[in-house]
């Protein structure tokens, strides 16, 4: 039986995204921080909520970002959320803060002031459903495009390399929401609470060999 | 494209059994959580409140596995609040599967509660509950222990203070209005919702589907929550959408 390590950070619960992995697949789900049970999994999802400054010092801790540095270039990762933007160059949050740096780019504030295109206020944190407008992946399959997911963020992702971007987002502004690199791909929205287009993202990575 | 306002049905529970009631057509047991849970979550609602009215310790530990039972079949965002006075209850809750907390009291009883629970565990996860009544004429006040004991304090002036102490989102329900079916109280509704940055959730009054399409429209809320209106069946969440939709307002569907 094929094994999906969840890394545990201690950055909050982790319940939601193996509970819908394992309703989506027959993987055993390991949620954890242990070293060898990571590298020993077939595929890595690295989640992430809450502060970046205090996610960043709890990867470091425990040596995560050598870990799933070493995973992403094995085997398929998830990353989803904040675990997408700790991959990131640097983060606008909690006055800077540099990020593991696999990914190109960084990660900056909504604003106040946000507004859409009729001068509407739009408020942050940008949470609920919003429509994903897809470029080609193999985890974009059985899903529709422009499907809603689910979000709740204030700072976005903005990719200094072009050619990774696999999903972009409107917001007040133009945002990249997946970034796809080998066996790495990276969501900002949970498709762990996005209903039927998360749970099949969710089975794509499942049954994924991690090459574009 | 834009983000879609969200449509939250509200479960009341206590000692793990739904009350008030629900009555939907081809459900064998009404007052299972999990179940109607399910059923809403079948229906296309866009996140799930639970809240817990349970009042013994014992109780709570019930309401624990209820939420865990749920956040293992429904995979929508699930909030979760009453009874939530101290980090561990958050802790419990989140642990338990629960994707955000909602405090009520506990905030008006010590404010810097809601600081500490958002630096310990994020914005993301803090809803500020503010329960409300109409004092004067474009005045609202707190009001808690059901409505019963007023605070003093400006509801307005207070869902701004939450948002600065970092609650992420902010569940406004105007007393007068609940459970009497005429609709959000707008005014109150529009200025919280234009004071603070942060997303309002309209809740309370909901009789008709006009009902949430003025909250959204007149009152900027970005989400609506209504308890009977659904639980009864008098319509259905796909029904709310559909209406509000042709109404112009953007929803997912």
């Amino acid at each position: 039986m094929s094994t999906i390590a969840v890394i545990d950070y201690g950055m909050g619960n982790l319940h939601s995204v193996a509970s819908a992995l394992e309703h989506v697949c027959d993987s055993k789900i390991v949620i954890t921080s242990d070293v060898a049970e990571i590298e020993a999994a077939d595929r890595v999802v690295f989640p992430g909520v809450g502060a970046i400054r205090d996610c960043m010092a709890e990867i470091r801790r425990l040596g995560m970002d050598r870990v799933v540095q070493k995973a992403i270039a094995e085997k398929p990762v998830l990353a989803i959320c904040v675990g997408m933007q700790a991959l990131m160059a640097h983060s606008e949050e909690n006055g800077g803060v540099d990020c593991i740096n696999l990914l190109p780019g960084n990660v900056r504030f909504f604003g106040e002031g946000l507004t859409d295109a009729t001068g509407e206020k739009l408020k942050v944190p940008h949470m609920g459903w919003n429509q994903v407008k897809q470029i080609d992946h193999p985890l974009w399959q059985g899903i529709e495009d422009n499907s809603r997911f689910y979000f709740v963020h204030s700072f976005y992702v903005k990719s200094d390399e072009p050619s990774l971007v696999r999903a972009t987002c409107e917001y007040g502004l133009s945002f990249d929401v997946a970034l796809a690199k080998e066996n790495l791909f990276a969501v900002q929205f949970h498709p762990e609470k996005s209903h039927t287009a998360g749970l099949q993202l969710l089975k794509n990575f499942a049954n994924w060999d991690g090459k574009a | 494209m834009a983000l879609a306002k969200r449509i939250i049905p509200c479960l009341d529970v206590e000692n793990g059994r739904v009350v008030k009631g629900v009555q939907f057509v081809d459900i064998r047991d009404a007052g299972d959580p999990v179940e109607v849970a399910k059923r809403y979550n079948e229906q296309g609602a866009d996140e799930i409140t639970f809240l817990d009215i349970t009042a013994t310790h014992e109780g709570r530990d019930t309401t624990v596995h209820t939420v865990e039972a749920i956040a293992s079949e429904v995979f929508i965002p699930l909030t979760v609040g009453g009874g939530i006075r101290e980090l561990d209850d958050i802790r419990t809750m989140l642990n338990a599967g629960a994707d955000k907390v909602s405090i009520n009291s506990a905030a008006v009883k010590r404010p810097e509660f809601v600081k500490e629970a958002a630096e310990r565990f994020g914005s993301q996860c803090i809803v500020v509950a503010i329960d409300c009544k109409k004092v004067s004429e474009n005045k609202w006040e707190i009001f808690t222990h059901g409505g019963r004991k007023p605070t003093g304090i400006d509801a307005v002036e207070w869902a701004v203070k939450m948002a600065e102490y970092g609650a992420g989102e902010i569940l406004l329900t105007s007393m007068d209005q609940d459970g009497v079916k005429q609709g959000f109280d707008l005014g109150v509704t529009r200025a919280i919702s234009d004071a603070v940055a942060v997303p309002v959730i309209a809740s309370g009054g909901v009789g008709n589907l006009q009902h949430l399409v003025d909250g959204v429209k007149e009152g900027k809320a970005d989400a609506v929550l209504a308890a009977s209106i659904f639980h009864f069946g008098e319509y259905s969440v796909p029904e709310a959408k559909e209406y509000m939709a042709e109404q112009g307002v953007e929803v997912r569907i």
